[in-house]
């Protein structure tokens, strides 16, 4: 048992977690971190893309040493039928800036480097520790954490708990529901590795150059899903994620679903001859501002991906957990300062300094758009694909059909599929959901 | 019910890395006669192929190559199905990218 007291436990060493960590240490705290993985990161899956705003908030001078992949200067948006894709690319040399803004990254490798930080600030940081149980009092405040590795508990004012989006602490001490199938998305991803030099001929890129592929459209069969590629360096990150719910319901196979991708006509070519050295797969929070659940109680605070914080419409997740792991640190710095007491009551500064922040703001504004996405699956992910890729052919083949048949046909394959009170209907609610 | 064979898991498995907790699987599923949907919709749902049906068309589980993602922690835990829990500290999945 350890019989030292610490100011905070962070359980997680992810995004959240590090940053939490990273925040409190360098104000002096005795910050304790426990992570489960051989290393910070041997758990951890993402995409993944890094934002730089939110890591130069913790480490102004990352650039000099962290593992970065590629700085992003291109992002292409496709909408997939199974033979097509009608593409919407923004490529912009304002991107190949001395501070990027966005790079690719792996994060086994990043959240090593970062958690090299977390301790060069001062915290310890013990990992191959699963943490098993949230210590509590008669009164039900949180005093601390129980591991399979000692024997008791380990005693702190606070702990920020920052297990990600399939935490168990926080569902064992009822401080939250476990995600329901309809609020988390099952991602499977493959490595695939490639020569730098191929990448870049594949990719239209030079230097470290970087690009996103998000695909969606039929390639989720239905269901409510998205498709990636990354081009990293010396490899491609491809991968593809659906509803829980809808993978139940549909009884597709995820792994099926992934090598659909990767066998479709605009995919194939670009990971042709690849050496796959992984396979993973992770779960998302996907259901928005009303998943969220109380982020404070009497000495805990949870963040990040536990706490559901995930921007689906923008796929921004690693920087919301690293900001309310920030932000959560600072407010318990403040709570501590003052000399009072980790209650709820004070710890609520958490809730109200998140709230000011991009993180709750961006959440909030999107706040029907889960539903909306959810329940008109089929129409978004495949027939309104389908729709435009039958709409650009027509647009694109010359055959000497008259241009007014070409509009006149493809308006009526848009009502013949929708209806008209669909079609607005459709563009209402997004356009509701949207703003 | 059958399951996907076309896409070979184990092919897909075999470049990670693991550390087996022999003889402590972190997950197990509650004895059962006759399985509940829930638990039939886990031997598809599940990304690593964990679950299987045994000659009496009940529900096993093999964790050696689970990647601890809780897709079926979501789906089957509130049944009572199973019981999901993390591996021991340092066993389990062991991601060289992520």
């Amino acid at each position: 048992m350890i019989e030292e007291r610490f100011d905070a436990i962070v359980v997680g060493a992810g995004m959240a977690g590090n940053a939490a960590a990273l925040t409190m240490a360098k104000k002096g705290m005795k910050v304790l971190q426990l992570e489960r993985g051989e290393y910070a990161g041997s758990k951890n899956v993402q995409g993944a893309i890094l934002y730089a705003d939110m890591l130069e908030k913790l480490i102004p001078e990352f650039r000099e040493d962290a593992p970065l992949e590629r700085h992003l200067v291109e992002q292409r948006f496709w909408i997939m039928d199974d033979r097509s894709h009608v593409g919407l690319h923004y490529r912009s040399e304002d991107f190949n800036e001395e501070r990027a803004n966005r790079y690719t990254i792996i994060r086994a490798q990043f959240d090593r480097w970062f958690s090299s930080k977390v301790r060069e600030a001062g915290a310890t940081v013990l990992c191959e520790t699963t943490v098993t149980d949230l210590a509590q009092d008669a009164y039900g405040r949180a005093i601390g954490v129980r591991t399979d590795r000692q024997d008791g508990e380990i005693h702190a004012d606070v702990v920020v708990l920052a297990e990600g989006v399939n935490g168990l602490l926080g569902t064992r001490a009822r401080l939250r529901e476990r995600p329901k199938p309809n609020k988390v998305a099952l991602a499977v991803k493959e490595m695939h590795f490639l020569p730098r030099e191929t990448i870049e001929a594949r990719f239209n890129l030079s230097g470290d150059e970087g690009v996103v592929i998000e695909a969606a459209g039929t390639i989720s069969g239905g269901m409510t899903g998205m498709g990636f590629i990354y081009a990293n360096k010396e490899c491609i990150s491809l991968g593809i994620g659906c509803l829980v719910a809808d993978f139940q319901r549909t009884g597709k196979t995820p792994y099926e679903l992934l090598d659909r991708f990767k066998r479709h006509p605009s995919v194939a070519p670009l990971i042709e001859g690849t050496e796959v050295k992984e396979y993973s797969a992770h779960l998302i929070p996907e259901g928005g501002y009303k998943a969220i659940p109380q982020l404070y109680g009497d000495g805990w605070v949870v963040v990040g991906d536990a706490a559901q914080l995930n921007n689906a419409i923008h796929r921004e997740g690693s920087n919301l957990a690293m900001t309310s792991g920030r932000i959560a640190a600072e407010a318990i710095f403040q709570v501590k300062s003052r000399r009072l007491a980790m209650t709820a009551e004070n710890l609520a500064l958490y809730k109200r300094m998140l709230d000011r922040s991009f993180v709750l703001k961006d959440m909030k504004k999107y706040k029907d758009m889960p539903r909306l996405m959810h329940t008109n699956s089929q129409n978004f992910f495949l027939t309104y694909p389908q729709l435009i890729s039958k709409a650009m052919q027509t647009y694109l083949r010359v055959d000497g059909t008259p241009k007014s048949e070409k509009q006149k046909s493809t308006l009526k394959s848009f009502v013949n599929a929708r209806s008209w009170i669909g079609l607005f209907g459709d563009a209402f609610r997004f356009a509701r959901a949207w703003r | 019910m059958k399951v996907e064979r076309s896409v070979r898991v184990e092919d897909k498995l075999f470049c990670n890395r693991y550390l087996v907790d022999a003889g402590r699987p972190h997950i197990k599923v509650r004895a059962h006669t006759k399985p509940s949907p829930q638990l039939l919709a886990l031997l598809k749902a599940c990304p690593a192929r964990c679950y299987d049906l045994n000659d009496k068309g009940q529900v096993e589980v093999t964790v050696d190559g689970c990647m601890e993602c809780g897709t079926c922690r979501v789906i089957g835990e509130p049944t009572g199905d199973i019981e999901w829990g993390y591996p021991r500290g340092g066993y389990g999945v062991l991601f060289k990218f992520g």
